[in-house]
């Protein structure tokens, strides 16, 4: 409750139009990046804009939540940063609708965004012919993550098809290992269902449900499958599933006690940091095929509109050094994503980021994010249903019917 | 003369000093609380709008099966941390009055939980009540092997291991607020008692309660004020789960206010909340002030 009056305080303050004044080519930008690997990638686009004779101001605030909320509060009051990380989503659309964000199509048009960024994600950055966000990274949500260790003790290889997975499953269960590590946090419960969505249900599915908000596609027998499969996952996690957060999940593969986790690539992060390697003690699918859809999601830039030269200046300066090469590589180098851009090297990644790479030129693998089609708060319903789905024992004809209302809330 | 026109100087001065004071609880709390209630008769989602909606939010929030779960949770939670925290906060008072050696260190650690945030209290008692980490690995690794404590994992259980860790986190302040009242009670009592072979908890139950309304009803406020505003905790510990098993209203708002962009819904719930909390707080508070009047007229 504290917190709701603090924002609105501030929200009110601001609007009495006390604002502070921006100097040439200052640029203070709101990011949620506080980890230590998310720090030393963030750390390269300050340098870069920097060398390009600007001035990085950085406001971080941890918790991507806390960040937007702060930026937002900002922006409505009058007092907008000249940059503000969001998710590659909707999440900033109302904005664009509201006429608080600037464009960047002159960045954009001496780039050439138009012919070479990824479907999904242009998709979501241009609305109404016009570009409103400087996309940093591509992340994917849905990837498979094992250890080697687990599955060389239990006997099975890296499983090929969806059937092998489920058998992989088994025995490594048998073997008396935990066959599957799930995070007990509603995040990460809605992105092991759109993991089993995409891979399990295919990719017309998955764009149905949350692109389509079908109603007949949640009523088929197909999606009701998807349903069973999602929750027969559940019999393969561990006892300490509740609350536990992503990386203390993630841990759990690293550590060499537990065979699979799908989780998004920022995982990467916790297998390196343990020291070790993609291919090596830890292996990477990012569904089965050749042809396996590969979800897109990342992050970007919004400039909130403003009326002062030197902060115009200093955003468009901004969107030129996010999305230069130089700057793309080696910040992606560190945050183990992949650049937005294809015409830059990828020869120095790991395996997985150049798998990643290549799923991203094939547009029919290329699949949006959950949020980059649904506005945040048809998205809250769903995962509510979803979590009440994994964690109770309601019948999967209930949930049939939750979802349809869920996708029908507005 | 002269006394008489110091009067009215000294009250200017008292007011000024308090303006500072009143100006903030008017802009933040009396303006805010406004705006909010405005705001959930509008359309608003991510950013706040000035058109009317009507009652469109209220529908849309008492329609919505989360919310009625979370106040089903707020009144589960209410109830056994009300309860349990006057039940537990008197037997600790009721001991610590006992003249006992060391007085004021027992004073001390009852009370040094409710100096934890909630935050400290919410994590520590997740590995507590975590099956792979707290009670249940330690009684197992002790000998009892199938001892089994997964209420934080239990759909039906959750909410309860959220009353155990904040009845651990308040019982102190309970403790230390009606110790105040028994000290209030006058001993000659309790040796007219003891002559006529009253035991000692019956001199408790039926002498001493009773004279400590006041004090209880210092204390109901206080617990329910945390009752309504549980949020911290919850968050630290469950975020909510496992699935809504222990969502509260005020995640609920939190969530729809920021994540989900839902700024009308959340007002709306916001003002729910708020006219909850004064239903059930009024008649407290009228309840003092009249034992407080009845008092000061005897």
């Amino acid at each position: 409750m504290k917190n709701i009056k603090m924002s609105l305080l501030a929200t009110l303050i601001a609007s009495l139009g006390i604002s502070s004044p921006a100097l040439a080519q200052k640029a203070e930008v709101i990011h949620w990046w506080t980890s230590g690997g998310e720090s030393a990638a963030l750390k390269q686009l300050a340098d870069g804009y920097n060398k390009a004779g600007g001035q990085w101001v950085d406001n971080a605030i941890a918790g991507g939540d806390n960040a937007r909320a702060a930026a937002l509060n900002r922006i409505a009051g009058g007092n907008p940063p000249t940059a503000s990380q969001f998710n590659t989503s909707k999440q900033y659309h109302e904005l664009i609708d509201a006429g608080l964000l600037a464009d960047v199509d002159e960045v954009a048009a001496k780039e050439g965004w138009d012919q070479w960024m990824p479907g999904p994600i242009k998709n979501v950055i241009k609305k109404n012919g016009h570009y409103y966000a400087v996309p940093v990274n591509i992340h994917s949500g849905t990837w498979f993550w094992y250890s080697k260790a687990v599955l060389a003790k239990a006997g099975v290889a890296e499983p090929k098809t969806e059937a092998e997975f489920w058998t992989a499953l088994d025995k490594i269960k048998a073997s008396g290992q935990t066959a599957f590590a799930q995070s007990g946090t509603l995040s990460y419960e809605r992105s092991t269902f759109s993991a089993v969505l995409l891979h399990m249900g295919g990719r017309d599915m998955y764009m149905k449900f949350y692109g389509d908000k079908d109603a007949n596609v949640v009523k088929s027998a197909a999606f009701k499958t998807v349903l069973e499969k999602f929750k027969k996952l559940r019999s393969y996690t561990d006892a300490g599933v509740a609350g536990r957060s992503w990386n203390d999940t993630t841990a759990l593969l690293v550590t060499d006690k537990a065979g699979f986790q799908t989780v998004g690539d920022w995982a990467k992060g916790e297998f390196l940091a343990a020291g070790k390697t993609a291919g090596k003690e830890f292996g990477c699918f990012q569904g089965w095929g050749p042809k396996a859809p590969y979800m897109v999601s990342g992050d970007v830039f919004v400039l909130p509109k403003t009326t002062n030269k030197d902060a115009i200046a200093a955003q468009q300066l901004l969107a030129k050094v996010i999305t230069s090469p130089a700057t793309q590589v080696a910040f992606n180098m560190k945050k183990g994503s992949i650049p937005i851009r294809p015409d830059v090297d990828a020869s120095g990644m790991d395996i997985c980021a150049q798998a990643g790479v290549i799923a991203l030129k094939d547009p029919a693998r290329a699949t949006p994010d959950p949020s980059m089609l649904m506005a945040p708060d048809i998205f809250g319903n769903v995962s509510d249903v979803i979590t009440k789905f994994w964690n109770t024992d309601i019948k999967v004809e209930d949930a049939q019917g939750m979802f349809v209302k869920a996708l029908a809330s507005n | 003369m002269k006394n008489q026109r110091k009067g009215p100087k000294t009250a200017w001065s008292a007011h000024s000093a308090l303006l500072p004071m009143g100006l903030v609880v008017l802009i933040a709390y009396v303006a805010s609380i406004l705006w909010t209630v405005r705001i959930s008769f509008s359309s608003s989602k991510m950013l706040p709008k000035s058109d009317w909606a009507g009652l469109s939010q209220y529908v849309r929030l008492f329609t919505n099966e989360r919310w009625t779960i979370d106040m089903v949770h707020m009144v589960q939670f209410g109830v056994f941390f009300i309860a349990g925290a006057l039940i537990l906060g008197f037997l600790l008072a009721v001991f610590v009055d006992q003249k006992v050696r060391l007085e004021g260190v027992f004073r001390t650690i009852y009370l040094y939980s409710y100096a934890i945030s909630f935050v400290a209290c919410g994590v520590v008692w997740q590995w507590m009540f975590n099956p792979t980490l707290g009670i249940q690995r330690s009684l197992q690794s002790w000998g009892w092997e199938s001892a089994r404590f997964d209420w934080i994992a239990s759909q039906d259980m959750a909410i309860y291991c959220v009353v155990i860790a904040l009845l651990w986190h308040s019982a102190g302040l309970v403790m230390a607020i009606l110790l105040a009242g028994l000290r209030g009670v006058d001993e000659e009592l309790w040796k007219a008692a003891r002559i006529e072979g009253v035991p000692r908890w019956r001199y408790y139950t039926s002498i001493v309660l009773p004279q400590l309304g006041a004090t209880v009803s210092t204390a109901v406020v206080l617990l329910a004020i945390s009752v309504v505003k549980l949020y911290d905790a919850v968050v630290a510990m469950t975020n909510g789960g496992p699935g809504d098993a222990t969502d509260v209203p005020s995640k609920f708002i939190m969530d729809n206010l920021f994540e989900r962009q839902n700024i009308g819904l959340a007002s709306a719930a916001s003002t729910t909340m708020l006219i909850t909390v004064l239903i059930i707080i009024a008649p407290l508070m009228y309840a003092r002030s009249r034992s407080k009047t009845a008092a000061s007229h005897s």
